[in-house]
């Protein structure tokens, strides 16, 4: 490691002191943005005064799943629409929200018709979306762009600033190679290198895409193949935030200044890596406890003695 | 067999996959591929030209057969107990994987 790195570094854990990170509901995730650094809380424990001292918060919601019917959850409809609900009912309007893919199960008009219908209820102006795998079957996601696309790039990658926050939504289910893992592509992250060049290094940068952006769980295909490309171009940046879905769970890792998370789904739970013989939805619950599988839980990072220590703490 | 005929004898087997089941699928022997657990079994299946080869998803999730470098028709998408058909004419190794969960990687060598 480099001493300017380590400097950097330093100089960023100084700014964290400590840096808690809360969690998150099933139903969705309030991130606030406060000095330059994305916290998140849970749409349910939220308190006033947090709110009060952010610069803007969003909410990331994630794998509704429109037309899966199975068990653990037979009406994703319903839970998408509660998860809507909360966060609706939150005194401070999050800016807008982010959609992290795996909107439908199948990719079916009739599907991507009731995710828009329900949609409508979010209050927030808007709502920004990447595609998960789910979402581009048959037809290499041009029915996905045609309605939710951002019309940025042929790619269907795109950028926008937002109060001073350089946010990147990236598509990471296409082009997927045999035995391999999610893509982005050599055009993709071309894009993304001319796009993060101009930036100042203190500018906060969220990325957010489907598939997780660093090799989560490669036995189950939990990665991306060429994240660490793209990692390569933010590491120079203070505060990235790398948001993304598909997994059904919280996890959570530091890399230097880039935190990465994965978001609960909206519709059903998945097993933790290797607590199952294969990924898929977690059946294996009591009736009328999926709300508890979509609950709260706490993340805390602490400064540790050379790097962020990060310790999770289930609120039950 | 031309293109033609072994294109109308898959799709007869096709049909014959989705309605009246096995016993319906005539001469053509055929060989299964289970999809469970994110995996195809066997993972290599070997079978003599002219072999119908059957794959029924096992698993919660969808799963689609795709053929690596595009050299026999991919599957849609299979939902839960769902089958997909198709005939292997000519000699060869035909890799394939699932294009949504691309870690699923299967072969089938035709003798
Ligand atoms: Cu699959």
């Amino acid at each position: 490691m480099q001493d300017h790195d380590d400097n950097q570094k330093d100089a960023v854990r100084g700014r964290r002191q400590f840096l808690q990170c809360m969690a998150w509901a099933g139903a969705g995730t309030l991130w606030l943005m406060k000095g330059g650094v994305l916290q998140a809380r849970a749409l349910d424990g939220l308190a006033g005064d947090e709110a009060a001292d952010a610069s803007f918060s969003f909410v990331q919601i994630s794998d509704s799943h429109i037309g899966f019917h199975k068990e653990p959850n037979p009406d994703v409809v319903a839970t998408l629409r509660a998860a809507l609900a909360k966060i609706n009912a939150q005194p401070d309007k999050p800016d807008f929200l982010l959609h992290t893919g795996d909107l439908t199960h199948l990719s079916k008009p009739e599907e991507f018709d009731t995710l828009s219908g329900v949609m409508q209820e979010a209050k927030a102006a808007h709502t920004f979306y990447v595609p998960g795998e789910h979402d581009v079957i048959g037809d290499n996601g041009a029915e996905f762009f045609r309605r939710f696309g951002q019309r940025q790039s042929s790619g269907g990658w795109y950028s926008f600033d937002h109060r001073g926050v350089h946010f990147v939504g990236l598509v990471n289910v296409l082009n997927l190679k045999a035995g391999g893992f999610g893509s982005l592509g050599a055009d993709q992250l071309a894009w993304l290198k001319k796009d993060l060049a101009s930036r100042s290094a203190e500018t906060p940068v969220v990325v957010f895409a489907h598939m997780p952006l660093w090799q989560l769980y490669p036995q189950w295909g939990w990665g991306t193949d060429d994240s660490a490309e793209a990692m390569s171009y933010l590491r120079r940046f203070g505060s990235v935030s790398v948001l993304n879905g598909h997994i059904h769970q919280i996890q959570q890792k530091v890399e230097g200044n880039i935190t990465f998370y994965t978001a609960r789904s909206t519709a059903y739970p998945q097993p933790a890596p290797g607590k199952a013989d294969a990924p898929g939805p977690l059946k294996d619950i009591a009736p009328g406890s999926l709300q508890t599988y979509l609950g709260v839980r706490e993340v805390r990072h602490v400064r540790g003695k050379q790097a962020l220590a990060v310790t999770e703490e289930v609120l039950a | 067999m031309s293109g033609w005929r072994a294109w109308l004898r898959a799709l007869a087997l096709g049909v014959a996959a989705l309605g009246a089941g096995p016993a319906a699928a005539g001469k053509a022997p055929a060989a299964k591929v289970e999809i469970k657990h994110f995996a195809f079994a066997p993972e290599v299946l070997t079978v003599t030209a002219g072999t119908r080869v059957v794959w029924t998803n096992r698993d919660d999730e969808p799963h689609i057969v795709v053929s690596a470098g595009n050299r026999f028709a991919s599957s849609k998408a299979m939902d839960t107990d769902e089958t997909y058909a198709t005939v292997f004419d000519r000699p060869g190794t035909y890799a394939y994987f699932c294009s949504i969960h691309p870690h699923m990687v299967g072969t089938v060598i035709v003798r």
